[in-house]
């Protein structure tokens, strides 16, 4: 797989040809919606004739379709923005086209990021990067298939429970969720505004700490970002990384707690003392997840009404009848489970028990973080309880698709950056990945921590 | 037996905005029976005098000039809705 550093120096218009070229090679995936050809041609130009310069002057790249981003609609894989042009642009965008990154097309996902496999996109399912009868994961799955199929070295993801780590680890590329706060979210399609982050894959830990540099930072346009913190990320200097055993139960295949032991070793040979470590309220966090997130999901997704912008239904004779069909129209069944799970929790009735419950047991998954970082400098465990599962498989019972979240969603309760790494493949094949958990803002000493591996 | 009835499908769905066609709203039902019945289990912790959490930063109120800052039109932002007339964005009758 090509990194970044591949496409320096060389033809701008020549690199995004190709990637356009590599991207209609690999169609049958599904991985892209649309490809920005002529904007990226136009950019491309004004690279190569030096009015565009950076540190990624040339280097094509895609981002999955719920980012807002010239060239092809936004669709955020739904029918409700089908065909949406949008009027400007994410500010992760806009920071990386400054540096002379060139956005050559849009991935497919999830509607509204909504699952884990990619199957709930309006237009269709992505396959496998490495198994074509298999899922890409999700909802990032087109983001992490073309960057696994080399189409581009890198490309964009939210991740808001596991969407850009599972996804990463099914297909065998780096992908990391940021510490909560670290990049603007302006120009997002909003999910779940209390755990939403914009990360990104890549082939190597050193391209994704490149990009994730160059996204982080404070946006007067999203007040929730936090001051920059990327380059004074704390050092890992206790020389401790925890497994957390709870993640290493007889739940978890049995091939993907062995790649993630065999990590654990490479770490050791690093100078890293390996402990256990219990992490009690992880069993709770994917009940937590799953009535926080619907919660935010049920407000967030208020705004897409037919009147504004987005999907309007047709030969409706009153407004609350345009609201009703027009969402009923836009929206796929899973984004209606959790739109609908969320108006549950929230209900009068429900509210304490539910909901508030919900946010309190968050508190208490918090301090266990906390104290575990006391000692450790990170948290080791798998990614995902199995490889990559068959398309279909886990379509017709939502809770059981709700499980492969199960090890990411903690992180994303607490705001915690966290990666997923290639570590091996199984007896199939199928690419496993692990995960590095740190505490906040150790982003970029987590990535450095992963380069190092790498070099092993 | 089933936790969720068909009435408080049709009260979420209300709740919700979203006008159900009859074929969906059973398989919801069935669907959020499950979903709920996993999301009890958190009923059994104990969180006796436990604060909430809902956002991990610890940023509070930032403030900025009230400038204002023209990015898009309104034309621009106009443009976007499915109907429109006279500079206003049209919809059904209300009442």
């Amino acid at each position: 797989m090509s990194q970044i550093s591949d496409f320096l120096g060389k033809s701008a218009t020549e690199n995004v040809k190709n990637a356009l070229e590599r991207a209609r090679s690999v169609e049958d995936y599904h991985a892209l919606l649309s490809l920005t050809k002529q904007r990226a041609l136009e950019r491309a130009a004004l690279v190569d004739s030096g009015q565009i310069t950076g540190r990624l002057a040339g280097v094509p790249f895609v981002v999955k379709d719920n980012f807002l981003a010239f060239g092809a609609p936004s669709t955020a894989s739904s029918k409700m923005l089908e065909g949406f042009d949008a009027p400007l642009q994410a500010t992760a965008v806009e920071k990386l086209e400054a540096e002379g990154a060139i956005c050559i097309g849009k991935a497919n996902l999830d509607a509204f990021a909504h699952g884990g496999s990619t199957e709930n996109s309006a237009f269709g399912a992505t396959k496998n990067a490495h198994d074509q009868t298999r899922v890409a994961g999700g909802s990032s799955g087109g983001s992490a298939v073309v960057t696994a199929l080399d189409v581009v070295p890198f490309a964009l993801g939210t991740d808001t429970g596991g969407s850009i780590r599972q996804p990463a680890s099914f297909n065998g590329v780096v992908g990391i969720k940021p510490t909560y706060g670290a990049v603007s979210r302006y120009g997002v399609v909003a999910m779940a505004s209390s755990t939403d982050t914009i990360g990104c894959f890549a082939t190597t830990a050193d391209d994704a700490n490149l990009v994730m540099e160059i996204m982080a930072g404070r946006d007067t346009r999203d007040m929730t970002t936090l001051p920059d913190f990327w380059l004074n990320s704390p050092e890992l200097n206790k020389k401790k990384i925890g497994l957390i055993k709870d993640f290493m139960t007889d739940d978890v295949d049995s091939e993907v707690r062995k790649q993630t032991l065999k990590y654990a070793d490479k770490l050791r040979s690093l100078g890293y003392q390996i402990e256990e470590i219990d992490l009690p309220m992880s069993k709770y966090s994917l009940a937590m997840y799953y009535i926080i997130v619907p919660a935010e999901i049920s407000s967030n997704l208020a705004r897409y009404d037919g009147v504004r912008y987005g999907r309007r239904a047709e030969g409706v004779k009153t407004l609350a009848e345009l609201y009703g069909r027009s969402r009923d129209e836009g929206f796929v069944t899973e984004n209606k489970r959790r739109i609908m799970i969320g108006s549950f929790v929230l209900s009068s009735g429900f509210f304490d028990a539910y909901y508030m419950q919900a946010q309190k047991a968050r508190t208490l998954l918090i301090n266990e973080f906390k104290q575990a970082f006391e000692k450790y400098d990170a948290l080791i465990g798998p990614v995902a309880p199995t490889p990559a599962f068959k398309l279909g498989e886990n379509t017709a019972d939502p809770v059981k698709m709700y499980l492969a979240d199960i090890m990411t969603v903690p992180a994303s309760l607490a705001g915690l950056p966290a990666l997923s790494l290639p570590a091996g493949v199984s007896s199939d094949g199928l690419p496993i990945g692990v995960q590095l958990i740190g505490s906040y803002q150790s982003d970029r000493a987590l990535l450095e921590l992963a380069s190092k591996v790498e070099a092993l | 037996m089933s936790k969720i009835s068909n009435q408080d499908v049709q009260r979420l769905a209300n709740l919700s905005g979203l006008q159900l066609a009859d074929d969906e709203a059973d398989g919801l039902r069935q669907d959020l029976d499950k979903i709920v019945e996993y999301i009890n289990i958190l009923g059994k912790l104990d969180t006796d005098g436990v604060e909430p959490t809902y956002q991990v930063t610890g940023l509070e109120n930032i403030w900025r000039d009230d400038e204002i800052k023209q990015d898009l039109s309104y034309q621009q932002l106009l443009s976007l809705a499915p109907e429109s007339a006279e500079n206003q964005v049209k919809v059904p009758q209300v009442l």
